[in-house]
């Protein structure tokens, strides 16, 4: 291997609205056994950005854990979600909190529609993102692998396009492979497979298809071992990116000798 | 005058529950006196946000509605 493709994998970064990250694994915050085993499964993924909800603090018990004293802030990029919002509306006034929680402008919108299937309700999402948009905020939307909606979000200045691979914890994998490429090839701002991966090879599948990134919750946090599974994670999504860079040897129907045919004995 | 009222009675809706205070004088006393730090809540006065630097120059009111809230685990 020569030395530029070497440096190439190494310089590898990726960047959305006008920050850069080496990290291409974005985890989720949801489901863990408790904020100590949260930090440690976003330290074993090597994650650079962390999803997080916004909610009311409890007031009869103040002193309970709170997740910036675990998974602190000045150590990863807190990409705030809308989980939960059923309206632009409230997408709004949930994100106008967290701008002020947090103090940044970055954030995940999912308008849902089924609370049974967690699918995103397009159309309101759309809506929202534009009330969101006009308000300054920098919008990575959560979305159906629809390539036409995918392609609204960005006209309407989404700064990243993160269709899911399958619904929100279902742990299914690429149920369209064909549709997240038509995505990914289409798009010009970072496109992220988000929601739906359930192990380290639907992750690997999902950066091979040079998606520029991952986002993920349940996968990590509800397998046997939480934090064992964010480090096969981690190499999952290095060696899917690093395979779609290296660029994969083109199928065959028939075999095709490794060995030499020509001084056989 | 003004010792009736410090004692005044304030009655508050904070996250949806009414809670009923005496002598507080503005929105970075609420916050302290609920326990909570600061730096790590956001705040909305009758669906307005407060900035932060602003808790200690906002008063309250008698039937003001308070939303607290803060970061927490989520996908």
């Amino acid at each position: 291997m020569d030395g530029t493709t070497h440096t190439q994998a190494q310089d590898d970064t990726w960047t959305v609205a006008g920050r850069t990250f080496t990290s291409r694994l974005i985890i989720g915050t949801g489901k863990y056994k408790d904020y100590a085993e949260n930090a440690a499964a976003a330290e074993a993924a090597g994650a650079e950005i962390v999803t997080v909800a916004l909610r009311r603090v409890n007031l009869s018990d103040p002193s309970q854990q709170m997740l910036v004293d675990y998974v602190k802030p000045d150590r990863f990029t807190y990409l705030p979600n809308t989980a939960g919002c059923f309206t632009g509306e409230e997408a709004v006034r949930t994100l106008r909190l967290a701008r002020e929680a947090g103090g940044w402008d970055l954030v995940k919108l999912e308008v849902l529609s089924d609370p049974k299937l967690l699918y995103p309700d397009m159309e309101e999402t759309l809506r929202a993102l534009k009330m969101l948009i006009s308000e300054g905020f920098q919008v990575m939307v959560y979305c159906t692998d629809d390539p036409v909606y995918a392609r609204k979000l960005e006209d309407a200045g989404a700064c990243a396009v993160m269709p899911l691979a399958a619904p929100i914890g279902s742990g299914m994998g690429i149920l369209n492979k064909v549709n997240i490429g038509l995505i990914i090839e289409q798009a010009k701002v970072p496109v992220l497979v988000d929601a739906g991966l359930g192990t380290a090879s639907d992750a690997a599948i999902a950066m091979e298809m040079g998606c520029d990134a991952v986002l993920m919750n349940t996968a990590i946090s509800d397998a046997r071992d939480p934090i064992l599974m964010a480090s096969a994670m981690k190499h999952a999504v290095i060696a899917g990116r690093q395979a779609f860079l290296a660029g994969r040897m083109p199928r065959r129907v028939y075999g095709d000798p490794s060995s030499p045919q020509s001084g056989l004995i | 005058m003004d010792d009736v009222l410090d004692e005044a009675v304030m009655t508050l809706t904070i996250n949806g529950e009414a809670r009923s205070f005496s002598g507080l004088s503005d929105l970075a006393a609420l916050v302290l006196s609920l326990g909570l730090d600061p730096r790590k809540v956001a705040v909305e006065r009758n669906l307005e946000i407060v900035p932060r630097s602003a808790y200690g120059a906002t008063a309250l009111s008698d039937g003001d509605r308070i939303e607290i809230v803060h970061f927490i685990g989520g996908g």
